[in-house]
This record gives C-alpha cells, structure tokens and sequence, in this order.
C-alpha cells in the first residue's frame, strides 16, 4: 500500500465521524432547530456502542446501539426545547454537559479496556486493485454509511415532497403550521434522525477510529460538526467538502507530529528546511490547528451578512408554540 | 395524553422564584435514582453528596474556594446572556487569565512586594478580557457565530497552557512533573482564616464582583442597554443602542471576570500553574448562571450550590464508593430541571386526555412565536 493511498484513508477515517454528525445536524437546522447537544449525543453514542459490542462481542450491534442511544438522548432535547419550548442554545448546551458527564459515568469500566473493531470490508477481486481498491472497496463499514446518508439526505431534502415540507417548517414555522403542517412532529422527528446520526457518528470513534473509550473522546468534534453546517451553507455536498477539508487538516498535523526529521533526509534542500521549520513548531500548536481552522472558516463563511441571512433557514433556534 | 402550554398573560412571579428550588428538588430525586441504578443507599448518597460537606469547618472553606470561580464566571457570564451573547467560552478565557497573571511572578521572580499580587490579578483580567475580545470582535465585526468561535478557544487556550507549564515555563527542579515553579509567598492569594482553613480572598472577590454588576444591571443605563440588545436588538437600535458596542463591552466584562477566577485559583487554590487547573468551572458556570436566573445575586447563591455539588462528588467518591465522574452528570442534570422548571415561569402547563380533531378554522388562525430569550 502507497503512503499516498494510506493517508487518503487515514482522511476518510478522521472525516467520517464529523460527516456523519453534520449530516444529521443539518436536517435538525433544516427543521428550524439548533441542537448543540451534538457533542453530548456523540459521547452517548460512543460510550454504549463500545459498552454494548464489548458485552455481545459484535461491533454490528455495538454500532446500532450507539445509533439507538443518540437517538433516545435527542429525544431529552425535543421534549425540553420543543414541547416545553425552552431556550434552544441553553437546552442544547445541557445536553452536551449532561451527556459528558453521563458517558464518563457509564465509561468508568470501560476505561483501558480493549474494544471490538468495526473490520474494513473486503471484496475479492475489487480491494485488491492497485491505488483504488483499498480506497472504495475495503473501508470500514461506517464510511459506506456516511456516504450513503449524504446522498440519500440530498436526495430527502432537494427531491421529495417530505423534504420539502421539512424545509418548509425550517423556513417559516407559522407558515406552515397555517397551512396544516404539523411543525412539532416534524421537528421531532428531524431532531431525532439527528441524534441518531451523531450517535453513529460516536459509534464510529469507539469502534474504528480508535477502538476504545477515552473519555472526553471526541474532543470537540460536535462542535467542529456544528461549524461544519454553517460552513456548508446548510448544503449537503458541501458539508461532505467541509469533512473531508477538516479530516486532511486533522491527519496532516498528526502526520507531521509523527514525523521524525532523519526520516526525511533525503529531501532536497529547500524542501527540508521547511520539514526542519515545520517540525520545531511545538505540537500543542499543530493540535490546534483544527479547532483555528474552524474560527478562520466561520469568518470567511459569515463575512457576507446578505449571503448568511439567505442561507440561513428563517426560523432557526426561534421557539413555536402553536396557537390552538 | 399530550402537554399543551398556554402563555400566560405576564411572568409568574411565583415560578420566578420558585423554579430554581424545585430545580434542586428534582435533581436531588434524579440523583437518589442514580445511586439507585449504581447499587448504592440512596439516602447515604444523598447524604454523603449535599449534606456531608457542610458539617465540617474545612470543608465550608473548601466550599468557599470552589464557589468563587463559579460565581466570578457566572457573573460575567449573565451580562452577556442577558445581551444575547452566548459566551461559551469562559474555561478558555479562564484558561488565559491564568496564564496572563502567572507571567508576572514568572518573568520577574525578584519582584517581591505588595505590588505583584494585583498586577497579577490585573493582568489575568486583562488576559481573560483579551482573549473573550476575540470572538465578541469577530462577532461585531464579521458577524461570526459567537458560540462555536468562544468554544473552540477553549481547546486552543488549554493547549497553550499545556505547552508553557511542558516547554518554556517549566519548573527544572520538579523533576518529570510538567508544570511550572511555585509562586513565592507574595504571589499567592493571601487565606481569609488560615486558623480555620484555606478559604482565600477569592470569594470575596467574588461577592464584590456579584454585587458590582447587579447594581451595574439593575441602576445604570448601560445595565438597560445590555438588556434592552438582548430581549430585542431592533428596539435598542432605536433607542440609540449600538449592538456591536453591547457584543464587545459584555463579552470584555465576562472574560475580565473569568480570567480573575482564573488567577485566583491558581495563585490562590493551586499555588502554580500545570496542565489541568480547572475541573470544568467555565461550563459548570453556565449552569450556574442559570440556576441564579441570571441575577448576579442569585448567582451567587447559584454558585455555593454547583461547589456543593463538587465537593460532594469527591466525598461520594470516597465515603460510598460512587466515581466522582457522578459530578458532572449531577450538574448537567440540574440545569436540564432549571431550564424546564422555567417553562413554568412563561407558560401554564396542561395535561389535555384526549387529543382534540384538528379543527378546520383553528389551523387557519396564525401561530404565536413566543421570543422570550432566556428560558
């Protein structure tokens, strides 16, 4: 295998887990709700899957129960943020902190023990073909799912009439509610398919990306999630761009970390000065590239207010209350 | 069955006041069936997490030292709620207080007097303010997401200390320990009691702060203004309010405030600065900010309770046996039970039996959109 090709899937691997938390995070948004809980649901997601295919020893499972648990933990934000109509931002902030702390309680046993892996799939005849093989035919199963999700919210969103009814309640809640749409079933439901998807998306760091439980383990990655939608102008295809944009910054300063200097002797001149100048940056510093990438990209993305306010779904974060 | 709200005509006063005890109450029930779930007595537990601390004289001062971090924030944190500035980044404005005011006995060991103490606390406040001028800036300026910006500091700001205390402010002596050399007796935040125990002047602090913007909020224009930006922007504008001036001014006091508890803890609780030196106090301040309804004075009530809740993570820990790892699913818990106990504040809240045929005429009628800001 070509190191070219080993880090394109180190990417996909880094990418998946903030793809398929955006992914799920932009059909809440689309819905006119801001969740977030995404950190606090990913945790969730994290901790049960590892528990549950540590206990019936099947990364399968393991991978539907993290899904269930994002889910079932999404449902705490909707019964507060849309039956009891609470303050979004503040509701969505208490299922980050509850959900940290929920999953470093139910972690504790879990903690230095060895997980189960998701196994990459393999295809005879197809993975074992040169540069691409490896790359579409023998990824791990989670990576095939974020795609397909894309695709097939793309598709939900932009091409069905339920999609566009989701949209509809998005952009004006009234609206639609006037015209008989039920806006509170459908905002759960998109609630829901969102914390399912991050629960997948925590699944996917306990159960490929790294095979155990840390607590904390994501790191912050919801929140990169929820920059992520801004980013991507609230456009599926663009939030897969901003994932995999974010992947290769992730991986290109792990890589750098990882590097030692005498490896790279043979470089010409001038490319290993810059290796030398590179490397004696301290590695606090390349960590945090990822978490400044996101500050830089938001204020690139939100400098036209004009362009912001039409991407915007209108009735984003606003509480509703039907008038029966 | 299904809840149905009804806006009530103007706040009850009742639930103002009541909403954050029966918060508590619901938290303390949650609890008691988490110890339930984990095997334990649940009374002990109860007992051991929000009765046992406060029977001993140590442990009240301890109680002291843990809250003033958390009102300090919290504080700061409520003027720019209440201006609709979601300021989630006080751990790292914490963070880079902690690291401003540390440079001063760092960089100037010789400097022995009455002075360093409040250069320091100077110097944290200013470096908590700079680094929250950041994403208020960019907010004002380029129209940012404010709380995804805040956040993401944070992660940049632990780094940066996590490289001092292992690279250039790395104390030779402490061996493989990575953290930085002990402020000499000058620097450290002087104790209230040292007879009693180690309860320092960070509370006081804290109290004069709470009282400060109270009366900033509640008998100045410029508390009016902050509140009038909040709950309706469009109507301040009018009034001659600048948004971008309110963005900047409350995230500047929040961050001042912020990086003040940051250097008082580590000069006064820590004694130096090293990797970790806060257990999560810039995001349990936010539950705090909110179980003290916003009101610095009730946030300071707000703020023994969430200390409580630490200390009595670590006596759970020791005497029943339960991971301190309990502490911050209490304190999620709890501002889960603020934020629907105040609900009750703008809504009755009915149980209808039986869900009613949608009447053609009432889907016509247009919805209300209810724009109460702050829960």
């Amino acid at each position: 295998m070509g190191m070219a090709e080993a880090i394109l899937l180190t990417v996909a691997t880094a990418a998946t887990p903030l793809l398929l938390a955006a992914i799920g995070e932009l059909v809440v948004e689309r819905s006119g709700v801001l969740n977030l809980g995404v950190e606090g649901m990913m945790l969730m997601g994290a901790v049960v899957a590892f528990g549950v295919a540590l206990a019936t020893g099947s990364a399968w499972i393991g991978v539907a129960a993290g899904a269930l648990a994002g889910l079932a933990f999404s449902l705490l934000f909707g019964v507060l943020a849309l039956t009891l109509v609470t303050n979004q931002v503040a509701t969505g902030l208490a299922l980050t902190l509850l959900g940290i702390g929920l999953s470093g309680m139910i972690g504790v046993a879990f903690v230095g023990q060895p997980g189960v892996k998701l196994e990459a799939i393999a295809i005879p005849g197809l993975t074992e073909l040169p540069f691409v093989g490896r790359l579409l035919f023998g990824q791990d199963p989670m990576f095939y799912i974020s795609i397909l999700l894309t695709a097939g919210v793309m598709w939900f969103l932009f091409r069905t009439r339920a999609g566009l009814t989701l949209r509809s309640v998005g952009d004006s809640h009234s609206s639609a509610h006037a015209l008989g749409i039920k806006v509170i079933a459908i905002r759960y439901a998109a609630v829901m398919f969102g914390g399912a998807c991050a629960g997948l998306a925590g699944a996917q760091l306990s159960l490929v990306y790294t095979t155990q439980w840390i607590e904390n383990m994501t790191a912050g990655r919801g929140w990169i999630a929820l920059a992520l939608v801004v980013f991507a102008s609230w456009r599926p295809w663009r939030v897969l761009a901003g994932a995999y944009l974010f992947g290769a910054i992730t991986i290109a300063q792990l890589h750098i970390q990882a590097t030692n200097l005498t490896d790279l002797a043979g470089l010409p001149g001038p490319l290993f000065w810059l290796a030398g100048a590179v490397k004696s940056v301290p590695s606090q510093f390349l960590s945090a590239l990822p978490y400044l990438a996101t500050v830089v990209v938001l204020v690139l993305i939100s400098r036209n207010r004009r362009l912001t306010m039409m991407n915007t779904p209108a009735s984003l974060g606003r509480p509703f209350v039907p008038d029966r | 069955m299904r809840l149905e709200l009804v806006k009530r005509p103007q706040q009850s006063a009742l639930f103002s006041a009541l909403s954050p005890f029966l918060a508590f109450a619901l938290m303390v029930v949650a609890g008691g069936l988490i110890f339930l779930v984990l095997g334990k007595d649940p009374l002990e537990g109860l007992y051991a997490y929000f009765v046992g601390p406060l029977t001993e004289v140590w442990s009240l001062h301890e109680l002291a030292i843990k809250a003033a971090p958390l009102i300090l924030i919290a504080v700061g944190l409520s003027v720019c709620f209440l201006s609709s500035n979601w300021n989630i980044g006080a751990e790292g404005q914490f963070t880079i207080g902690a690291i401003a005011g540390s440079a001063i006995p760092l960089y100037f060991p010789d400097l022995q007097n009455g002075a360093v103490l409040p250069m320091m606390l100077v110097c944290g406040a200013v470096g908590g303010a700079a680094w929250a001028a950041i994403p208020a800036v960019l907010k004002a300026r380029f129209n940012t997401n404010e709380i995804l910006t805040s956040l993401m500091l944070v992660y940049v700001a632990q780094l940066i200390l996590d490289w001092l205390v292992r690279g250039p402010w790395r104390d030779p002596a402490a061996m493989s320990f990575p953290q930085a050399p002990a402020f000499h007796s000058w620097a450290i935040v002087p104790e209230l009691m040292p007879m009693s125990g180690r309860a320092n002047w960070g509370i006081v602090f804290a109290v004069v702060a709470a009282i400060a913007v109270w009366f900033m909020l509640s008998r100045t224009l410029k508390g009016f203004e902050v509140k009038v930006i909040g709950q309706s922007p469009r109507a301040g504008r009018f009034g001659g309010f600048s948004t971008a001036r309110t963005i900047v001014f409350a995230f500047l006091v929040s961050g001042a405030l912020a990086g003040l508890a940051g250097i008082t803890e580590v000069s006064g609780a820590i004694g130096r600065l090293q990797p970790q030196i806060s257990p999560g106090y810039g995001f349990a301040a936010i539950i705090v900010a909110f179980l003290g309804r916003l009101n610095p004075l009730g946030i300071v009530a707000a703020g023994f309770v969430l200390a409580l809740s630490y200390l009595g993570g670590e006596a759970a820990q020791i005497e029943i046996g339960v991971t301190d790892k309990t502490v911050r699913a209490f304190q999620g818990m709890l501002l889960f039970f603020v934020l629907a106990c105040d609900t009750l504040i703008h809504y009755r809240v009915r149980l209808v039996r039986a869900a009613p045929a949608p009447a053609p005429a009432a889907a016509a009628t247009p919805a209300t959109e209810t724009a109460h800001g702050h829960g």
